[in-house]
């Protein structure tokens, strides 16, 4: 009998659904009109308006620092949580399991108020270094969940190996452990980097006056229908970097595709 | 061999101890804080209060949370059912092309999720071409809108969340033993219906993980009621934040929180029972 086109004409529709309105975006970012309504022909001007916003510039610094903050240090507690709970087996690591899970599945609203509640009980200004505090926090998880994935094909074997020719634990881990790591904590480090520049709710909820990422500065103009066309360039821009962050890490997770096959 | 715990105490200690003092604490605080009295100028009070979970009494809020589950549930819905197709299709590819689109597939969900819902917000927009066009063939009013209705929410909100529907449905569809829907045709069922009796239950572990990571999130939306919702489609993410940035009712906030967590924690308990059955 021959199979059903139902399913295939469904993938395409969805990935038209998924695409459009980013093209939408992109297209809209060169129209010459105050109003996504029609087409006024094509101009590059919100372009030039968006490098002369110094405040745009200023939330996107403040993204980057954020977001490298956390990733760099999501990536060594996410490592270090990784290799921990796949090395042993242990109540401790139960209870560690179900920790490193809690913010994956808690709704972001509820991480920002709780932590916005915790900043305030124990006085703490809410500056760039909360907004730090909070994304290290959901970062952390993710990592340890990209790094554990590789772990999981992690023959310690080769650490034992190591340490029989006579390296010191130390040495085994930077020479062999680390280098055959690398690539995971990569890949998990670039994700933390991501969903650190993308987060919105939690951000708004932990930063303080002045203290604007990008994503709460572009929600707020949003709101206040503010330079609309100007979001449209800069959504673009940010679309382009996005891309090319996603082919990066396609480079860096291939290798392991390749081994496990 | 003597057991030596040590190496495992170093490397948990760090986000054992990170989580613990910025997850557990904090989530220990919210409840805490819902029996607190609120302050005029916006802080919390000293000493002990029902205040807030008196407040919980509201007769706005059965309908608040009740709008809550169903629009997370009707989000939930749609996704299940558009993913469902979507993953058999997928599956059902040349490992080369299952790559590409599930590259594809995983894009939109990299791009920045503000960005995303102020495209659709431009997309309805009551001056934009879909309106225009919905109007020139008479099937939108002149004073009817797009946005800040139900049906932007939700057609929003799938957008949002269907590629979270679609991964765990592939993996598991990627799985499943093709041979049994031949086997189902050959035994006389109709396509659909081995669709339905072989295929889903098949990957039912991967439906109920695609329920999980969109209908848990969905119960705590916020941005999207807010960004293309109006006032008749609040849910409990939005009073959430009008408590504590509008009303500066803290303790309220808080006490909204506490119940939104014990609303998220329900589900959760439904795959414990999976798992132990």
């Amino acid at each position: 009998m021959k199979p059903s086109r139902v399913p295939f004409i469904t993938l395409i529709l969805v990935l038209v659904f998924f695409y459009l309105p980013i093209c939408f975006l992109v297209l809209n970012s060169f129209n010459d009109s105050r109003y996504a309504s029609k087409w006024n022909g094509f101009t590059t001007r919100w372009y030039e308006r968006l490098f002369e916003r110094t405040d745009i510039l200023a939330a996107l610094g403040n993204s980057v620092k954020v977001a490298t903050a956390a990733s760099l240090t999501s990536m060594v507690l996410g490592t270090a949580a990784a290799f921990a709970l796949q090395r042993y087996k242990s109540h401790l690591q139960d209870a560690h399991k179900l920790l490193v899970a809690v913010p994956l599945v808690l709704p972001d609203i509820l991480m920002g108020m709780s932590l916005l509640l915790l900043f305030i009980s124990f006085g703490m200004k809410l500056s760039l270094l909360t907004i730090s505090i909070a994304h290290i926090t959901f970062c952390l998880s993710y990592v340890a969940l990209v790094v554990q994935a590789r772990l999981q094909d992690f023959d310690f074997n080769v650490v034992e190996a190591a340490r029989d020719l006579g390296a010191s634990k130390v040495q085994a881990f930077m020479k062999v452990t680390l280098p055959l790591l690398a690539p995971g904590i990569l890949a998990g480090g670039l994700l933390a980097f991501t969903l650190s520049i993308d987060d919105y709710v939690i951000t708004y909820f932990v930063k303080g006056p002045g203290s604007d990422t990008l994503p709460t500065l572009v929600y707020s103009m949003i709101k206040k229908s503010k330079d609309l066309p100007v979001i449209n360039a800069l959504s673009s821009l940010m679309l382009i970097v996005t891309f090319a962050v996603v082919a990066i890490s396609q480079r860096l997770t291939r290798p392991a595709v390749a081994e496990s096959k | 061999m003597k057991l030596d715990r040590k190496p495992e105490l170093l490397s948990t200690a760090p986000s054992f101890l990170w989580l613990v003092m910025f997850v557990l604490v904090p989530v220990a605080i919210i409840f805490a804080i819902a029996f607190r009295p609120a302050l005029p100028a916006g802080g919390i009070g000293e000493g002990w209060s029902l205040d807030a979970i008196r407040a919980l009494a509201d007769p706005s809020y059965p309908a608040l949370f009740a709008r809550t589950i169903f629009t997370a549930a009707m989000t939930t819905f749609l996704c299940i059912a558009a993913s469902l197709p979507v993953a058999y299709a997928m599956a059902r590819l040349t490992p080369a092309w299952r790559s590409r689109v599930l590259l594809l597939v995983i894009v939109p969900f990299w791009t920045n999720f503000v960005i995303r819902v102020f495209a659709w917000q431009q997309i309805l927009h009551a001056q934009g071409f879909v309106a225009e066009a919905l109007r020139s063939i008479g099937l939108l009013g002149d004073n009817d809108r797009l946005l800040g209705n139900l049906t932007a929410v939700i057609i929003v909100s799938v957008y949002t969340y269907l590629p979270f529907a679609i991964l765990p449905l592939f993996a598991a569809a990627e799985k499943f033993d093709f041979g049994l829907l031949d086997a189902a045709r050959d035994l006389g069922a109709k396509p659909l219906r081995a669709f339905f009796s072989v295929f889903i239950p098949g990957i039912r572990q991967g439906v109920i993980t695609a329920f999980l990571v969109v209908f848990i999130p969905m119960l705590g939306s916020y941005v999207v009621p807010d960004m293309v919702g109006g006032t008749g489609t609040q849910m409990i993410g939005n009073k959430i934040a009008q408590r504590n940035f509008t009303d500066r009712n803290l303790p309220q906030a808080a006490a909204l929180s506490g119940a939104l967590a014990l609303l998220v924690l329900a589900p959760m308990f439904l795959r414990r029972k999976e798992k132990t059955a």
